[in-house]
């Protein structure tokens, strides 16, 4: 049976179901692109990389609830229809979202800040668990049989669109702010989440708008829904059987393909090789943009010659290229390849710097920026802190400059007077013709030495294509994968029983990717080597996409079910 | 099917030997990270080992044409 819908309206179809679903990616991964600054805002400020991965886990956390958010939407949406359920979803996504960016930081607010915001990421988990499946169902059951992978890879491209957008407004806010007032407490970091509440105003107009699926409102009509879903898609072993197989043979491989691309790429380039911020963000920028029509070539691919061997083979090559390219990330940026190019005339060294702690007076934090210069456009900035205890509080708050003696750093023999700069502390004036004098206690053994690295433009655009080649990787494994999970299920059912597999895999799998490649080098970390193996996390996304390309090569067909409404 | 518990094994022997390796300072993040990378996965695991009970039975020999054959 096939239903005479006019391309106008299946063009419809797509452009308001895709906003809609591309909105709440974006919701969705704001939070991931600016884990760095709100594990400082949401976290005791000395926590260091336990509030990184804290954060990773709140992060992790909006994944790990996707299955549950799932199945109490999926059910609703067998049972009510698919319109009204996904504007349900909508409303929660934004509504959180909105809320995330009005939470106070831990400096105002205490242990209160993470767990609130942990709660409101948990709501957009289960948001997002029930939107796309029924978004993905919706323009499935909408479009003819030889051409349900092509119009339903329009709905693909909006997780990576999202991503695109929430990448460009968090880029456009940080230039048009400066780094200090997009950081603060209640700085421009936050505009980006309240952003979100316009954005889905805009599509729940649009969604308003739109009419229920013609097939559920073909089995509704005759009485055909079903009123247990949950049961029918996991209590009945031929169905469960089927939400296994997608889960291990699929959708497990495509999940971690899809977060090592788009995502671990980017925290690898930005905390291990400390590629400067805006230059990782931008280089994202262009890879998603030069891919991301992909998804719409390997959609329309997989109704001509299957949608099994697209997926496998976007597995395949993740699996054997993933170690090679990484490498390319570590050596292209290390300073230590470098050396031999380092352009004297550019290369600078600023002033030192000092700063009062605000609670503890007797504690002085001296900064020096180092710009090392090379003669193919590099720059790799070196920002050191040392951390200075003085043996009594500092009590000329008013001196422009201070003065203390410390050992020469060549000869530990003699001691050098030292005068830096004081910066001035909020509302305060500084004297600059005044100098306090101050004696040592003890100095920090290890200074905080932040880099970040100004790639030159050949490597620059090296590592854009190694990043596009990844979310190529990408587009073979998603771009038929809402095609091919709708024809494995039966329309009663469908809005349950493909979200769950979807949602592990995508959810509990692929997100934990940055979460869990993290922990791994972690894990690696010893006193003979502390930087540990930086592609030690690459393991677990090779692992599971190699479980998943075993299964799925032997058990998937490559068959593409012309009839879906049954 | 064998996969499965092994898995679980590795997961559990990995987080006794990461929770008693850790320092004071760091037990309680530790055993967190690792509370949760268990209870997230024995499940998935438990599923992992019904596919492939069901696939050592040879169910998936064969899979259904049309979604009749699923009711």
């Amino acid at each position: 049976m096939s239903l005479d819908i006019k391309p106008s309206k299946i063009s419809l179809v797509i452009g308001a179901s895709s906003v809609g679903t591309l909105i709440e990616w974006y919701d969705f991964y704001i939070f991931g692109m600016l884990a760095t600054i709100i594990s400082k805002q949401f976290f005791p400020s000395d926590a260091g990389t336990s509030a990184l991965l804290s954060t990773l886990a709140i992060f992790a956390a909006g994944f790990i609830v996707r299955p549950f958010g799932a199945l109490v939407f999926g059910r609703l949406g067998d049972i009510i229809g698919r319109k009204y359920t996904f504007l349900l979803t909508l409303v929660l996504m934004g509504g959180s979202t909105f809320a995330i960016g009005l939470v106070p930081g831990f400096a105002t607010i205490g242990w209160a800040a993470p767990i609130l915001v942990l709660i409101l990421r948990l709501v957009q988990g289960l948001a997002l668990g029930g939107e796309y499946g029924g978004a993905a169902t919706y323009v499935a059951e909408h479009a003819p049989a030889n051409r349900r992978g092509f119009w339903t890879s329009w709905i693909q491209t909006t997780a990576t669109l999202g991503l695109f957008l929430a990448l460009g407004v968090i880029i456009l806010i940080r230039s048009n702010q400066g780094v200090e007032a997009f950081s603060a407490e209640w700085g421009g970091w936050r505009y980006p989440f309240w952003m979100s509440i316009v954005l889905v105003g805009v599509s729940i107009v649009i969604r308003m708008k739109m009419s229920e699926s013609p097939m559920f409102t073909k089995l509704k009509s005759e009485g055909k829904t079903s009123t247990n879903p949950l049961k029918e898609s996991f209590g009945h072993k031929a169905n469960f059987k089927m939400v296994l197989l997608a889960l291990f043979g699929a959708v497990m491989g495509q999940g971690v393909i899809w977060y090592t691309g788009q995502f671990y790429a980017q925290s690898f380039i930005e905390t291990v090789c400390k590629v400067e911020f805006v230059q990782s963000r931008n280089l994202m920028l262009w890879a998603i943009l030069f891919a991301t029509p992909f998804f719409v070539v390997f959609g329309y691919l997989s109704d001509r010659i299957g949608r099994k061997w697209i997926m496998m083979f976007g597995m395949l090559a993740g699996i054997l290229t993933y170690r090679p390219i990484y490498q390319y990330f570590l050596d292209a940026t290390n300073a230590k390849n470098r050396t031999e190019k380092i352009d004297l005339a550019n290369t600078k060294v600023s002033e030192k710097l000092a700063s009062i702690d605000s609670k503890d007076k007797t504690k002085l934090y001296v900064v020096q920026k180092m710009d090392t210069a090379y003669t193919d456009g590099a720059v790799f900035s070196y920002t050191k802190t040392d951390t200075i205890h003085l043996t009594d509080i500092v009590d000329d708050a008013s001196a422009g400059s201070i003065q203390y003696t410390s050992a020469n750093s060549m000869d530990a023999s003699t001691l050098d007077t030292i005068k830096v700069k004081l910066k001035p502390a909020n509302g305060t004036v500084l004297d600059a013709n005044k100098t306090t004098q101050v004696t040592i206690a003890s100095v920090s053994l290890k200074p905080n030495i932040l880099v970040e690295k100004t790639m030159d433009k050949t490597t620059y655009w090296n590592l854009i294509w190694l990043v596009f080649i990844q979310i190529l990787y990408v587009t073979m494994v998603y771009g038929p994968i809402a095609a091919f999970l709708v024809e494995l299920f039966p329309t009663k059912i469908r809005y349950t029983s493909m979200s769950l597999p979807y949602h592990i895999g995508n959810g509990v799998f692929g997100g934990l990717v940055p979460f869990l490649g993290t922990l791994i080098v972690e894990f690696t970390k010893t006193a003979d080597n502390p930087a540990g193996d930086p592609l030690a996390g690459l393991w677990y996304p090779i692992g599971v996409a190699s479980i998943c390309l075993f299964i799925g090569v032997i058990y998937l067909t490559n068959r593409v079910d012309k009839e879906v409404m049954d | 099917m064998f996969l499965a518990p092994a898995i679980i094994w590795f997961l559990a022997s990995q987080a006794i030997q990461k929770i008693t390796a850790a320092s004071a300072l760091t037990k309680s993040n530790v055993t967190l990270q690792w509370v949760i990378i268990l209870t997230i996965f024995t499940p998935i695991c438990i599923g992992f080992f019904i596919f492939g009970y069901y696939a050592f039975k040879g169910e998936y020999a064969h899979l259904p044409a049309s979604s009749q054959d699923l009711e």
